[in-house]
């Protein structure tokens, strides 16, 4: 039921954000254009400046929020204070390149030939517009990753040598903890769904989880980055998720993807199509509602601290503000709450592509 | 929208680091994590087990003391019953023994009674016969000293007499 509720508040927000974001993206002229020159794509870029250093005047609430839900290529705590984080680029002629991104605190933004697009997100194009780079920086999101990733190594190794070093004593302190959650997981997703073989699934679907959970979490802590609630991030874990389960499906289940049992031979025109559809509808699915939920969570937030500058009244802020704080621990609940769908669906997909017996098809 | 289109470089990271994690915590945290759990929970299971047998076996143990105790009970109780039978036997005998022995010591003082009867029965009968004689004596001797008187009766008997 309140899948149901988050879904609605997902599509509204969303919706909402598209409404938001019409002026802004009326006002800013096509940027994507291949023929614009370097010049005008400064020209551009002082014109969005100036809206910014005017947005004291005139608040945005539309761009205030992208800008938070978005990619950067430095980690902004507040506005000046920011972390300049390296720029890592390739392109076939040059190579690889390595800079800081403060590099680009310039007047035309530009640094060795490449400019910094401040839209909706940020983007390094190259002054040359015939130039193709890949832009493989580390990124505010790719920096919170690697800061995830390793709290969640330092912690789970920790928890580890706490097993290793005391066999056999009763559990205690942070590993017990962690132990509750470790169970969890292994007797009340993975199990159950996967079945019998669960054991050799386990450590992925664990990690699954747990780096979810912390990425939801650290993306609830001001000034951090919308990792889960980016969609590239939520793309490759549902694409390995995709890849998992059609790695270690069996026969029985291509087979009932290809000639559904008990079907009526006209019927299968339309079962095998959708079968087929419901293959990739099963990752997509995944792929969209960790990024919507955590999305949407954090377009509410910042709605609700955009209202506090819109309205600028101090009888309002406080009632804005306890809304906030309530949605805050909504927002810690559905971190929770969507690392464990995604690693329960997870279970099922690969618990449906290995299960043996096909006695019962009452189920899919 | 460039909310919804996925930025390479990203996903690029995302890869990397995410499969790096897995591995990097499959081999050093949840194999010796899952391990330990599993450890434990066997060792529990084990324990437990091992509390079942050792509780089953009390059971055996305890209906085994019971059944023993009831044996015990049953066994003293006959030899209880014997014993008692044994007593109540050998009063029994002892009691007609005694009475024997009292009939016959009975028996026999009769006997010595009758003997003694007799004895002094005869003993009368011939102080008896003695004392008659005596007497008988007396009285002839008496009688016999009146001469008239005896022939008077001799000639009565004569007389009376008829002689066939």
């Amino acid at each position: 039921m309140y899948t149901h509720l988050r879904r609605f508040f997902t599509i509204a927000l969303v919706a909402a954000t598209c409404v938001f974001n019409l002026p802004a993206r009326a006002d800013e002229p096509a940027q994507h254009e291949t023929d614009k020159v370097a010049q005008a794509v400064n020209e551009e870029e002082h014109k969005i400046e100036h809206k910014l250093e005017e947005h004291e005047a005139k608040f945005n609430i539309g761009e205030m929020i992208m800008h938070h839900i978005a990619d950067s290529h430095e980690w902004e705590f507040s506005h000046g204070v920011a972390i300049p984080l390296p720029v890592i680029l390739y392109s076939e002629d040059r190579g690889l390149e390595v800079f800081l991104s403060s590099n680009f605190h310039n007047e035309h933004h530009e640094y060795n030939g490449y400019h910094l697009v401040h839209g909706e997100s940020e983007q390094i194009v190259p002054v040359d517009e015939a130039r193709k780079i890949y832009d493989f920086s580390i990124t505010k999101n790719v920096a919170s990753m690697l800061i995830s990733a390793l709290i969640l190594i330092l912690v789970f190794t920790g928890v580890a040598s706490w097993y290793k070093n005391s066999k056999g004593k009763a559990p205690k302190g942070f590993a017990s903890a962690m132990e509750v959650i470790i169970l969890f997981i292994r007797d009340e997703v993975v199990k159950p769904n996967v079945g019998p073989k669960y054991e050799k699934y386990l450590p992925y679907l664990l990690t699954l989880f747990f780096f979810i959970l912390i990425n939801n979490i650290m993306g609830l802590l001001p000034g951090s980055a919308n990792l889960t609630g980016n969609i590239a991030v939520t793309m490759t874990l549902a694409v390995l998720t995709f890849i998992i389960v059609h790695l270690n499906a069996n026969g029985n289940y291509y087979k009932h993807l290809l000639s559904p049992p008990g079907v009526p031979a006209p019927l299968l025109l339309i079962m095998i199509p959708v079968e087929i559809v419901g293959v990739f509808m099963k990752p997509f699915s995944l792929m969209v509602r960790l990024f919507a939920n955590i999305t949407a969570g954090h377009i509410i937030l910042l709605s609700l601290f955009g209202l506090i500058f819109i309205f600028q009244s101090i009888v309002i802020a406080p009632v804005i503000s306890l809304f906030a704080l309530f949605l805050n621990f909504i927002e810690i609940m559905v971190a929770f709450i969507q690392a464990f769908i995604f690693t329960l669906l997870t279970s099922m997909y690969i618990g449906t592509a290995i299960e043996e017996h096909s006695h019962d098809h009452g189920h899919h | 929208m460039s909310l919804l289109t996925p930025n390479p470089g990203l996903i690029f990271w995302m890869l990397v680091v995410f499969l790096l994690v897995v591995f990097i915590l499959s081999k050093f945290a949840w194999k010796p994590i899952l391990k330990g759990l599993k450890d434990r929970e066997n060792e529990i299971q084990g324990a437990l087990d091992l509390a079942e047998k050792t509780r089953a076996e009390m059971a055996q143990l305890k209906s085994d003391n019971e059944k023993l105790i009831a044996e015990a009970n049953a066994i003293r109780d006959q030899i209880l019953r014997d014993a008692k039978d044994a007593a109540d036997r050998t009063i029994a005998e002892s009691k007609d023994k005694a009475a024997i022995e009292g009939q016959k010591i009975i028996e026999s003082a009769r006997e010595t009674i009758r003997n003694e009867q007799a004895v002094a029965v005869s003993k009368i009968k011939k102080e008896v016969a003695t004392l008659s004689l005596e007497i008988a004596e007396k009285v002839l001797h008496r009688e016999l000293e009146d001469k008239g008187a005896q022939e008077k009766l001799i000639a009565d008997l004569a007389s009376s007499a008829r002689l066939n």
